[in-house]
C-alpha cells in the first residue's frame, strides 16, 4: 500500500474520532485537542486531510510538579503530554494536539509517515524528555551526547549547582 | 607489468567489519556503512525520499546500495570551519567531489537553555530566551513577551506596540545585512563581508542607543518596553536608514547579475514547496520556493495591519532566491521602519500595573508601595495563571513559537521555543545531494542557520 492510500484510510477511520474527542479552544483562539494514544496517529492523518500542511512543533511536556492542571472531562491526567502544533497555509488556521502519555509506558506513535519533519522534532521530545515515538526511523539523542544518561527536561532531573566560593570561606587547604 | 588474468576480488578489497572512518568519541553518530544504514534512513540521507503522502515515496530499490564503498569517502565537515556558522557538523559521503548524502550532526551548543528557563522568574526570562538567536534577538524576547501577555491577560499601550515593531524591523535589518556579509564570504565575495559587518555595525549601534546593548538587548519584556525611545531617535533613524538603503543598492549592484556569482548560486539547492513544507522550513527558505507565507501578512500580530510592506518570495527555491529575498526584504523592513517613525502614537510605553512592570525610579525615593513593588517583582517576580499557550511570530529566519504551560507560580513550568532554524536545517538534507562539496557550503549558509537556537 502506498502512503497516499494509508494516510486516506488513517483519516477515514479518524473520522469517528476526531468528532468524540474533548476539544477546548485556546488562548490564540486556536482549537486545542485532547486526543488518546490509540486515536493520536489516525486524528493526525484526518487533520492533515483537512489541510493542516504543516506540523509547526512537536514537543513534551512533564507535569510531575503540576498535577492538578485543567483538562477537560474524560482526559486522564498522566505526568507526561506530547503537544503538537499544526499549521494550515490554506486556511491560515492553527490546531494543537494534546496526547497524554503515562510515565511507565512513555510512548506514542511517531508522525514521520505525515510529516517528514517531525523527525528532529521527536528526537528533541525523545532526548529530553524520554518520550518514545513508536514509528520513527532513527530515534537517537539529538542534542545531547550519546552517552548521556537520564533526559534533562524531567522535572525529577536534577540541576547541577557549582558551589560558590565567598571570599571568607576558608580555601581547600 | 604482469599480463595475467586480473583477479577483480584481490584489488583493494575492504573488509566489511572494519569500520568505515576512523574512531572517534561519539562512535555511534558516523555515518553508517551503506549497507548497513535502514533503508527508511539511507533514503532520508541521500535526500531522494521524502516520505510525502502525495508526493514521491520511499522506494529502497531506487537507492544505489550497491556503489563500491572504496570510491566513496566519508568524510566531516565542523564543526570547527568557518563556513558551518557556529558548531554546524555535517557528516557526508563524497563520490569525488560530488556529495551523495550529508547529515547535519548538532547538539555541540546546547547548553539547556529550556531548562533554564524553568528556573528563572518571568521577570528573568528575557535574559535568557534573548541569547537563543542571538542575531534576532528582540524577536526572541518579543515571543516569550507575547506568550506571556497571553497567559496574564494584558493588553500593551499602543506606544509599546510600535516600538516593538520599530526595534524588531531594526533587528530584521541587522540580521539580514550580517547574512549578506556571512553569505558572501562563503561563497568567496569576500568584499561583501566587509561591506555587510559595515552596515550592520552602523544598526547595532542605534540599537544599542537605546536599549544599552549592541545585542542581547532584553528590551522588550512583558507588559511593553524596558524604556521609551531617547531623544532624537526619529532623526538618527532616518539617517541610519539612507546608510542601509545605499548599502543594499551597492550590493545588489556588486552581486545580483555577477557573472561569478550567478554561476555559484542559481539552480545550486533546490528545494520545492512540498518539501520545504513537509520538513517543516519556513521563512525565506519557503518563501523562495514561490510560496509567500509571512506570518506578518498571513496572521498579523502587533500593528502589522496598519503598515505597508510587500512580502518578497522567490520561484526556484535555489540559493541565489534566498540571497535575492533577504536582500530585499531589508528594503521592506526600511519601508515598515519609516512608516513607525510617521505613525509612532504617544503615550506610556509599557501598562502602568505595578504587578508586572516597575516603578518609575523617582517614585521609589517617596512612595513606600513603589518600593514594595519593585523589590517584589525583582526578587520574587509575577505570577501567571495557570494555562498553557503557544505564540507565532515571523522573526528573520522564519516562524518563531513560544509554547509557553504556567502552573500558576513564579517561573514557567515548561518553556518551548520554537526555533526556525533546527527545523530550517532538515532542508538542508533535501538540498545538499548531488551537488559539489563547495556547493554545499553555499546551501548551509543560504539556510542561514543559527546554532544558539538550533541547540538552545
Amino acid at each position: 500500500m502506498d502512503a497516499r492510500a494509508r494516510v486516506h484510510r488513517a483519516a477515514r477511520d479518524a473520522h469517528v474520532t476526531i468528532e468524540a474527542s474533548p476539544t477546548t479552544i485556546g488562548l490564540g483562539g486556536e482549537t486545542v485537542r485532547f486526543v488518546g494514544r490509540d486515536a493520536y496517529r489516525s486524528t493526525v492523518a484526518a487533520l492533515r486531510e483537512e489541510g493542516y500542511e504543516l506540523c509547526v512543533d512537536v514537543c513534551g511536556v512533564d507535569y510531575l510538579g503540576h498535577p492538578g492542571r485543567d483538562l477537560p472531562e474524560g482526559v486522564t491526567a498522566e505526568r507526561f503530554e506530547v503537544v503538537v502544533n499544526l499549521l494550515s497555509l490554506s486556511q491560515k488556521a492553527r490546531t494543537r494536539i494534546r496526547v497524554q502519555v503515562p510515565e511507565h509506558d512513555c510512548r506514542v506513535d511517531s508522525l514521520f509517515e505525515f510529516y517528514p519533519g517531525a523527525e528532529a522534532m521527536e528526537r528533541e521530545a525523545y532526548d529530553l524528555l524520554g518520550i518514545e515515538f513508536v514509528g520513527h526511523p532513527d530515534l537517537s539523542r539529538i542534542l545531547m551526547p550519546e552517552d548521556w544518561e537520564g533526559h534533562p527536561l524531567r522535572k525529577d532531573y536534577g540541576v547541577g549547582r557549582v558551589p560558590v566560593q565567598f571570599k571568607e570561606a576558608p580555601g581547600p587547604r | 607489468m604482469t599480463t595475467g588474468v586480473r583477479d577483480s576480488s584481490a584489488v583493494r578489497r575492504v573488509p566489511s567489519e572494519e569500520p568505515l572512518t576512523a574512531l572517534t568519541s561519539e562512535g555511534s553518530q558516523e555515518l553508517l556503512r551503506r549497507r548497513d544504514t535502514p533503508p527508511a534512513q539511507l533514503g532520508r540521507e541521500s535526500g531522494a525520499v521524502l516520505r510525502l503522502p502525495e508526493g514521491p515515496v520511499l522506494d529502497p530499490g531506487a537507492i544505489d546500495v550497491e556503489r563500491p564503498e572504496d570510491e566513496t569517502m566519508i568524510i566531516n565537515m565542523g564543526p570547527q570551519h568557518p563556513s558551518t556558522h557556529g558548531v554546524l557538523r555535517v557528516m557526508m559521503e563524497l563520490d569525488g567531489e560530488t556529495v551523495l548524502r550529508a547529515a547535519p550532526v548538532i547538539g555541540y551548543l546546547h547548553t539547556g537553555m529550556e531548562k533554564t528557563g524553568e528556573e528563572l522568574t518571568y521577570v528573568q526570562g528575557g535574559t535568557n530566551v534573548t541569547r537563543m538567536d542571538y542575531l534576532g534577538p528582540l524577536s526572541n524576547e518579543l515571543v516569550f513577551s507575547l506568550a506571556v501577555e497571553r497567559l496574564l491577560d494584558v493588553e500593551v499601550p499602543p506606544r509599546a506596540t510600535w516600538i516593538r515593531m520599530f526595534m524588531v524591523e531594526l533587528n530584521r535589518i541587522a540580521s539580514h545585512l550580517l547574512f549578506q556579509a556571512t553569505n558572501g564570504m562563503d561563497l568567496g565575495a569576500v568584499s561583501m563581508m566587509l561591506y555587510g559587518w559595515r552596515e550592520r555595525e552602523l544598526v547595532l549601534r542605534y540599537l544599542e542607543k537605546i536599549t544599552g546593548l549592541r545585542m542581547n538587548h532584553n528590551y522588550i519584556r512583558a507588559g511593553g518596553v524596558a524604556a521609551d525611545l531617547p531623544d532624537g531617535w526619529a532623526e538618527d533613524v532616518l539617517e541610519l536608514l539612507e546608510f542601509v538603503e545605499r548599502g543594499v543598492s551597492e550590493y545588489a549592484e556588486l552581486l545580483n547579475e555577477n557573472p561569478i556569482w550567478v554561476d555559484r548560486t542559481v539552480g545550486v539547492g533546490t528545494i520545492t514547496t512540498e518539501e520545504a513544507i513537509a520538513l517543516g522550513a519556513t521563512g525565506p527558505i519557503l518563501r523562495s520556493t514561490g510560496f509567500p507565507w509571512d506570518l506578518r501578512k498571513a496572521q498579523p500580530y502587533l500593528a502589522y495591519d496598519d503598515v505597508d510592506f510587500d512580502v518578497v518570495f522567490g520561484q526556484n527555491g535555489d540559493v541565489y532566491d534566498r540571497y535575492i529575498i533577504r536582500l530585499y526584504e531589508i528594503l521592506q523592513s526600511v519601508r515598515i521602519v519609516r512608516q513607525c517613525v510617521e505613525k509612532m502614537p504617544s503615550g506610556d510605553y509599557r501598562v502602568q500595573d505595578r504587578k508586572i512592570t516597575p516603578p518609575p525610579r523617582a517614585r521609589i525615593d517617596e512612595s513606600m508601595e513603589a518600593l514594595i513593588h519593585h523589590f517584589k517583582l525583582f526578587t520574587e517576580g509575577f505570577r501567571v495563571p495557570a494555562g498553557e499557550t503557544y505564540v507565532a511570530i515571523e522573526s528573520p529566519r522564519g516562524e518563531i513559537g513560544c509554547y509557553l504551560v504556567s502552573d500558576g507560580t513564579g517561573k514557567p513550568a515548561r518553556l518551548h521555543i520554537r526555533g526556525p532554524s533546527f527545523y530550517n536545517l532538515q532542508s538542508m538534507e533535501a538540498m545538499v545531494p548531488g551537488t559539489f562539496v563547495a556547493d554545499a557550503v553555499a546551501i548551509i549558509s543560504s539556510i542561514d542557520p543559527i546554532m544558539g537556537e538550533v541547540d538552545r
